[in-house]
Parts: structure tokens; sequence; C-alpha cells
């Protein structure tokens, strides 16, 4: 898996790509609750188009990271979510708590 | 107990390293079995919560021990004719899980962690948990459909 950051105003964007699991979903958490609890952006944006695959333990990162959002008054948002990861979350049944959009224009908009 | 017959085996490590090895080789099979992309999907999803939850739940996160993985080709009855099947058998000699406590929890909690067990019973046909001498062991079934074929053939 891999993560790049980018800046735009007050919303950081994650661009991730590669497979999220067991292996790899702390280096995920660790990149948003950073970016949650410590810089407190107002708004963290994860862009799942390049995800291959995600199991519980990469769904478990995408909690913490909406739990610290709700903890700090942040957005936290998901787009791009292709067919496995959609799959995946909505066999977890917690699609409907995240805020998804389909694109990063949507996901950026005031 | 007759398994089949034997597709492959592989012993791996319990490095969260080696789980994407699995998850492609899987998917590969899967695949070659006739099974459909969403069922490749949710065989590989099921084989690696169970991997999982063996490195994390009864090897406690040591990445140096041994996790035995065997895949058959089965034939199960089904109204007179039987049905092909993958069957999965993994194994460990990690701490042993407590067969009652395999339940998952509700998913009406949002919380991080304990949806892996769903998973695999939502992707399989089977799961079943045994542990006898020091052994853990993990048995998942995936039917094939459409693969039917009459009895005794």
């Amino acid at each position: 898996m891999q993560i790049a950051a980018r800046h735009l105003d007050k919303i950081t964007i994650f661009d991730v790509s590669g497979d999220i699991d067991l292996a790899t979903s702390p280096q995920l958490r660790k990149a948003l609750l950073r970016e949650l609890r410590e810089l407190k952006m107002p708004r963290v944006v994860l862009n799942l188009g390049a995800v291959r695959y995600i199991d519980s333990s990469g769904v478990a990162s995408l909690v913490e990271g909406l739990k610290a959002s709700r903890d700090v008054g942040s957005r936290f948002v998901l787009f791009g979510l292709n067919k496995t990861v959609r799959e995946v979350l909505q066999l977890s049944k917690l699609v409907k708590i995240f805020e998804i959009y389909e694109n990063e224009e949507q996901s950026v908009a005031p | 107990m007759s398994r089949g017959s034997l597709l492959f085996k592989m012993e791996l490590r319990s490095n969260p390293e080696m789980l994407c090895v699995v998850r492609n080789a899987l998917g590969e099979l899967a695949a070659k079995l006739g099974f459909s992309e969403a069922e490749c999907r949710a065989v590989v999803l099921a084989v690696d919560e169970a991997l999982t939850n063996i490195i994390r739940h009864a090897y406690l996160g040591d990445s140096e021990q041994s996790i035995e993985a065997s895949f058959h080709r089965i034939h199960l009855p089904k109204d007179g004719k039987s049905e092909d099947a993958l069957e999965i058998v993994l194994e460990d000699s990690g701490a042993a899980v407590n067969p009652d406590k395999m339940c998952g929890r509700a998913l009406e909690d949002v919380k991080p962690g304990g949806l892996g067990l769903h998973f695999i019973r939502q992707s399989m046909d089977t799961v079943e948990f045994t542990h006898s001498n020091g052994r853990n062991q993990l048995r998942l079934v995936k039917i094939l459909h459409g693969q039917t074929s009459p009895k005794g053939s």
C-alpha cells in the first residue's frame, strides 16, 4: 500500500493505492490519526480509487478515522470506491456511516 | 476422512507480509475452478480474514510461527446429485481458540475491530472450527454453483 498526501486549503487529501490489510493498515491509521487528532485538519479526504483490496483491519482503520473526526469536529470523506472496496464496506454494514462521494470535486466542495 | 482431490498445500509463516502472497495464489485458484469474480473475492476475503485471526489471536502477533493451508476440490451430496466445492483447511498450533467465542460482534456497534469473523461467515457456505492435539483447525467450504454432476460420476 502507498499513501501520498496533498493539501488543498484546509483539506488534506490522501491518495491511497494497493492493498489495505493487516500488514499495511497501521500505516493508514497512523496517517489519518496524525492529520485529524494532531494537526486537527478541518477535512480529511481519502481517495480510494487505486485500492485493490481492503480487509477488516482496513475497515477498522477507516472507522478509527471517522471516530477521530467526530471527536475533533472535522469531516472525514471517502471517494473513488471501486467494486471491491464498496463490497467490503457493504458487507460490514458500515457503508452508511461514512460520508462517501463519487469523485474528488464533490469531496472538496464547500 | 477423504478430503477429495488435493489442489495445493502451503505452509507459511505467520507474517502479515505473507497475506498478499496467499491472496494472489488463492484468487488465481478460485478463478481456475470456475468461481465468479464476486465469489473469488469472497473466498479470498474469507481466507485473508481467517489468516489474520490466526496471526493476531492464536499467535498473538508472533510472525515466526507456522500456518498450514490446504485446498481441496470436494463433492458434496445434494438432491441425489453431487455438488462441487472448494474446501480450505487452515491449521495452526497457537493458543486454543474457544469456539463458543467465535460468534463475531453486533454490527450495530460502530467501532473498529471484530468484523473478520462476520466477513468469513458471510463469504463461505461452511465454517467449522475444531481444536485437537494442540492444534486449531478451521475448515471453510465454498460451493461451486452451477457445477453439479450425477452422483457417483
